[in-house]
């Protein structure tokens, strides 16, 4: 396959933990994988360029996708993972800090949606999969802000599935259980473990899990899933 | 900077682009007047939608300026910068030299 018929996959928060999984699963895969993280990544592939972009900044979104557009001429896939997370009790939660993780995880996700349907558009081609969480559908407690900005994500997506799907762009979101990653590093061992036993599938979830759902969704074949949202572990 | 008469030209052109991916017969002339948004539009709001896009990638490939030109008031009647092919031509114009200060 030459370059110029190689998808074009946009992956945000590829720094570290499912992101980067994500970014080098789909390399492996022959995507041309163009990342975004605030900090700086090097995964020794040509077939990899990272941009050091806060999602929820405007101009940097615009920068970095017109960038890709000028090289690739085509963006068909996104991932939007990037987000953060804060636990917390939502009487010990400052508005700074909820402020931020909307930002973020819904601004954020909107930006970078907005600005790649817009190639998709074009081509009358595109796949986007936004990613939530489980802990909004089991309404984990200390997790009020970072769930509700999740929430968000997920009817977000369900309604630009309608908006987009005259392009031929699917939208769709994915929930993963926790997962050993930073973002979870500082929560309590007894809460994971509560989370896990609760579930049908009672384990952690991987980086594989992940690429398994959005294996299923960008597929080409998956042209009439949209507006979906899958969990794992077998919440609903 | 951009001249005036290349972004009328984009949006003109952008405008010809949308009636072929739509399917609609353009109207006979089309000018600084033709009016883009509310009564008597010669889009619906899909296919304004469709021109923005279009002339945004327009000033992007040939002028290298990432623009944004949607606002808050862009499907407004009476304020929206997309009103008529001149207001937005006007609008394409000052939101280009925006971008590129």
């Amino acid at each position: 396959m030459s370059v110029a018929e190689r998808p074009v996959m946009v992956i945000t928060g590829s720094r570290k933990g499912i992101g980067r999984y994500l970014a080098e699963h789909y390399v492996a895969k022959g995507y041309l994988v163009e990342g975004c993280s605030r900090g700086e990544v090097d995964l020794g592939t040509p077939d990899y360029r990272h941009h050091q972009v806060d999602v929820a900044d405007e101009k940097g979104v615009r920068t970095m996708v017109a960038d890709i557009t000028k090289r690739h001429g085509r963006i068909d896939v996104v991932l939007n993972n990037a987000a953060i997370a804060s636990m917390n009790h939502v009487l010990l939660t400052p508005a700074k800090s909820a402020n931020r993780m909307l930002e973020v995880n819904v601004t954020g996700t909107m930006l970078v949606c907005r600005d790649t349907a817009k190639v998709m558009m074009r081509r009358r081609y595109g796949r986007i999969v936004n990613f939530t969480t489980i802990v909004a559908p089991i309404a984990l407690a200390g997790e009020a802000v970072y769930a509700a900005s999740k929430s968000a994500v997920v009817t977000f997506t369900r309604i630009l599935a309608f908006e987009l799907g005259q392009w031929g762009i699917t939208c769709n979101s994915f929930g993963a259980t926790p997962i050993m990653t930073d973002m979870i590093k500082g929560v309590p061992q007894d809460k994971i473990d509560a989370v896990v036993n609760n579930l049908a599938i009672k384990r952690l979830g991987t980086p594989q899990d992940c690429a398994n759902v959005c294996d299923f969704f960008i597929s080409p074949s998956s042209d009439n899933i949209t507006g979906q949202v899958i969990y794992l572990g077998g919440v609903t | 900077m951009m001249a005036r008469k290349d972004a009328y030209d984009i949006v003109l052109e952008s405008l010809q682009e949308v009636f072929v991916q739509i399917g609609t017969t353009p109207p006979a002339s089309v000018g600084e007047d033709t009016v883009l948004v509310g009564n008597d539009a010669v889009l619906d709001s899909l296919g304004v939608v469709q021109l923005i896009v279009e002339v945004e990638q327009r000033v992007e490939q040939a002028h290298s300026i990432s623009v944004t030109l949607a606002n808050d008031k862009a499907m407004s009647q009476k304020n929206s910068p997309f009103r008529t092919v001149g207001v937005l031509t006007d609008h394409v114009v000052t939101t280009a030299q925006e971008a590129a200060s």
